[in-house]
């Protein structure tokens, strides 16, 4: 079941940075890209739980700040030689506000 | 899609193709012709399987599943007899014909065969592909005497295979120097010297005549030209390589020594590119691994059609595989006519090293039996980096130039599996060994990503790469000669630094754009380095919050729970009680699980949650307290003893230049962390002598030391003058912090930089010419303006809020 979750204004998350949503019982990075693309991730680094919200993002990458993981927001993969996933959620932008699916 | 043929299914084709895959996701027609009846192996590794040491299933490095999970089409035992570039294919030795867009030539190179008589008969092989190894191991099944012909590299490697195999081996050599392509005399004698004491026989200054065949046509005899023979059941010829270009030439491509290419790798054929052994680029053919490598990456992105690789030759070193015996050699060792030697012999330990200097720039270098600072001297020569001021130390070796508390790095192959190599994440010699092995990892950077080692601090870069060289063995050279700063683009940190000195930019976009990179947005390596330089170039950049790593966004030290710590800034390590009370109350109030007293001389403050730091910035400001950046690449502490305002010993107000500095000098961005000290007397209990900028106070006035060191490797300042005056020394340190902001590289502190650079560099730009010297102070001093604002200030007045609220439902 789709529950659509107003988060906060598009123009209040900084271009190649993020905000935090926390609900009850997790933490989400919400990252804008260069292109105004939007993305939810869980704010947990697959190796070592490092807040992926203060990485710096890049392309629809960011890099996590303990240890240098680079994941994808698209798919929250961890990219190249590294092993691991977070979990992603569906974003969308609706007149200027994001939107979370959780 | 595009149809990419290759001919040659060896290390620098294949190689081509992993580098292609790496850059795009495009798809592509691919089909390899191979001679050999299997995948891609590692060719260097043929020495230790004919000494036993490694199996050929060990060797390979790409089977064949990998061809078929790339869907390539491999043709393996298959030769390519002719190209017809008009009609754009290439025919094989069964007469089928395939058709190509882009065709890549490397059919590598052939053993050398003297024309001599007898050079055809039954036992007489070159030493190139697993056959001629497994021909050899029959030899040895059946046969005593081997001879093999070429004391180089190759001819010594092949020796010793035969001997651990259990063969009588005389190696013939026409000169009477091994290996003189890459060792001196000197180095050559001890070489063969060992060799001797290992079993192995020689014939020096021999020339090979004829080759004399027993009743079935095997070979049985050798005769040299002073017409005495000796008894052979093998002859090994292993007297050099040459390109095998021969079906390029015959299809009218221009040829020369090999097949002649461009910076690209491309062919006198716009559709026909070449790499490896085969080719002859700049004039020159290598007969080497590393070159191979740079050669394919080039080669890659202009397959992909990015067209921006260009190959601008490779500097080579070389190291024999032969197990227990350890030399090095690389560029030119012989000297030239204004070249001068520095040597360093000890004949009972069996050590030799000889470097060859023009105009104090190392130009060659070889090692006999302690090899250790190999990549060292290497790495220099490549970088072409003045030695001048470690020429007295140099043959000592890099533990010896101004640093110690680092283990040698000789120990690496005699170490235990389970050593530990990279402190930092915690990576074992057997773990990087075995990831080299089984994943085939040539580089520093596969060894990196792979296994994480040496990629946190970088302290035991030097470790990892010796054992990557150890491991890989012989003609690996360890680090190619551009290293750019990462992944998105081709140049180095000295060309960015350049180019944005030179230039005038607003954005760090605006530099990727221009310099070519690979990816419009850079990646968390380059954009804080990019950023960076902005910065120290123009003071009225504005700076980029996105392109900092987050302690810099942040302004706190974040932690391996998410939270920060927090250090208010202690002018000179001087403080107050009412400093004191505030910080109590802060901990109190914000409830910070730890306080420590740092070696700078203040306090941190442990624990504390991002919410929660504009609120404890707050507090500390009331109480007069500002950042301390402690987090930053930035002017850290100024560390300062007692002076002579309480101590007995003291000659000058050590604290109060103390404070006058770190006035002057915080808040500036800097390369790196940046730290000062000022000592009151020469027992200098500030330890001025391991900081970037060192204040010793003497009776007659300063001594101001540079280029200290106390962390990963400790390295002991140099004196860069005397001066009488404290508005001197204020003049020296604001100029000396110009000049690192302007000149070093990012993330280079002041002890590595000045190693690079050398400490004359310094002292021209700032003891000999006074006036330069004015200019840098004068321009640190208007940089100054616009950093200090204290960030904690600003940010607990609301500034970057969206950093510190979380959003919750």
């Amino acid at each position: 079941m789709s529950s659509w979750k107003e988060v906060v204004a598009l123009d209040d998350i900084p271009v190649l940075g993020s905000r935090v949503y926390r609900t009850d019982d997790q933490e989400i990075a919400v990252f804008r890209t260069r292109d105004d693309s939007v993305f939810a991730i869980h704010n947990l680094c697959p190796h070592k739980g490092g807040m992926l919200s203060e990485g710096i993002v890049y392309d629809h990458k960011v890099t996590c700040p303990l240890h240098n993981w680079v994941i994808s927001l698209e798919d929250g993969e961890a990219q190249g030689a590294d092993e691991g996933s977070t979990a992603c959620f569906e974003t969308k932008v609706e007149s200027g506000k994001v939107y979370i699916n959780l | 899609m595009k149809k990419i043929v290759l001919i040659g299914n060896g290390m620098a084709g294949v190689r081509t193709l992993e580098e292609l895959f790496k850059i795009t996701e495009e798809k592509f027609d691919i089909t390899v012709f191979g001679s050999e009846p299997y995948g891609n192996y590692n060719r260097i590794m043929l020495s230790p399987v004919l000494a036993g040491e490694k199996t050929i299933d060990e060797i390979m490095i790409n089977d064949l599943d990998w061809y078929k999970d790339n869907d390539i089409t491999l043709h393996t035992d298959s030769t390519i007899t002719s190209i017809n570039r008009s009609s754009k294919t290439v025919i094989d030795d069964k007469g089928n014909s395939y058709g190509y867009d882009k065709l890549l030539i490397a059919t590598g190179s052939n053993p050398f065969i003297l024309p001599i008589e007898g050079h055809d008969l039954d036992g007489v092989i070159g030493f190139r592909d697993i056959a001629d190894v497994d021909q050899m191991i029959d030899a040895a099944k059946n046969h005593k005497n081997a001879i093999v012909i070429g004391g180089g590299l190759l001819g010594l490697e092949a020796a010793n295979g035969l001997m651990k195999q259990g063969m009588n081996v005389t190696v013939v050599h026409l000169l009477a120097d091994l290996m003189e392509m890459q060792l001196d005399s000197t180095a050559s004698q001890m070489l063969l010297t060992s060799l001797r004491e290992r079993g192995m026989s020689f014939k020096l200054e021999a020339q090979t005549q004829k080759l004399i065949a027993d009743d079935s046509g095997r070979v049985k005899q050798i005769e040299f030209s002073d017409e005495s023979a000796m008894d052979a059941d093998l002859v090994v010829m292993a007297v050099g390589i040459r390109p095998n270009f021969i079906l390029a030439q015959e299809s009218g491509i221009h040829c020369e020594r090999g097949i002649v290419v461009d910076d690209t790798m491309l062919t006198f054929d716009p559709s026909i590119y070449a790499v490896g052994e085969c080719i002859q680029h700049r004039g020159l053919c290598y007969g080497l691994v590393a070159p191979l490598f740079e050669q394919a990456k080039v080669c890659a992105n202009h397959l992909a059609e990015y067209g921006i690789g260009m190959y601008e030759g490779s500097v080579t070193s070389t190291k024999l595989k032969v197990t227990g015996i350890d030399l090095f050699s690389a560029g030119n060792f012989k000297g030239t006519e204004n070249s001068e030697d520095l040597v360093f012999q000890d004949v009972a330990r069996g050590v030799y090293k000889k470097i060859v200097i023009e105009n104090d720039i190392i130009i060659g270098s070889v090692m006999y039996g302690d090899t250790i600072d190999g990549s060292w001297y290497f790495q220099l020569m490549k970088d072409e980096n003045n030695i001048a001021d470690m020429r007295d130390r140099l043959l000592f070796g890099q533990a010896h130039v101004g640093d110690s508390g680092h283990g040698p790095l000789d120990m690496v192959a005699a170490m235990d599996d389970s050593a530990e190599i990279c402190g930092c994440n915690g990576v074992c010699k057997g773990d990087i060994v075995s990831a080299i092995n089984e994943k085939n990892l040539f580089t520093l950077e596969d060894v990196r990503a792979h296994t994480k080692a040496s990629s946190s601090c970088g302290s035991c870069t030097g470790l990892v790469e010796q054992l990557i060289a150890t491991t890989l063995g012989g003609e690996y050279s360890e680090s190619p000669k551009k290293k750019p700063i990462c992944g998105c683009t081709e140049n180095t940190k000295q060309e960015v630094h350049d180019f944005i000195f030179k230039n005038d930019f607003d954005t760090v976009f605006e530099v990727f754009a221009k310099m070519d990179w690979e990816n419009a947005d850079g990646c968390h390596v380059c954009r804080p380095e990019v950023n960076y330089y902005l910065l120290a170039a123009n003071p009225d950049y504005e700076d980029d919050a996105q392109s900092r790593f987050i302690n810099e966004r942040s302004h706190g030290n974040i932690q391996k729970d998410g939270t920060y710590s927090v250090v208010p800034r202690m002018w000179g390590g001087v403080t107050t009680p009412l400093e004191l009370r505030t910080i109590a109350d802060v901990v109190d109030k914000f409830n910070i699980p730890t306080m420590k007293v740092t070696g700078g001389q203040r306090i941190d403050l442990f624990g504390v949650t991002k919410e929660d730091l504009p609120k404890v910035w707050k507090d500390l400001g009331a109480g007069g307290l500002v950042s301390g950046h402690a987090y930053g690449k930035s002017l850290r502490t100024v560390k300062t003893c007692a002076g002579d305002t309480w101590c007995r010993f003291g000659t000058k107000d050590s604290m109060g230049m103390g404070v006058t500095l770190e006035k002057m000098t915080w808040g500036s961005w800097m390369p790196h962390k940046f730290k000062l000290a000022v000592s009151g007397c020469p027992r200098n209990c500030a330890e001025a002598t391991i900081k970037d900028f060192g204040l010793v106070a003497v009776q007659s006035g300063w001594e101001l030391h540079v280029g200290g060191n106390g962390g990963i490797k400790v390295r002991v300042t140099d004196l860069l003058t005397r001066v009488e005056s404290d508005e001197e020394a204020i003049e020296y340190v604001g100029a000396y912090c110009q000049l690192y902001r302007e000149d070093a590289l990012y993330l280079e502190r002041t002890a590595p930089w000045i190693d690079r650079v050398g400490l004359s560099f310094v002292t021209e730009q700032l003891v000999d010419d006074e006036a330069n010297r004015k200019a840098l102070h004068a321009r640190f001093l208007v940089s100054q303006l616009k950093t200090q604002n204290d960030p904690w200030k600003e940010r607990a007045e609301g500034a970057q809020n969206h950093q510190f609220e979380v959003i919750t439902q």
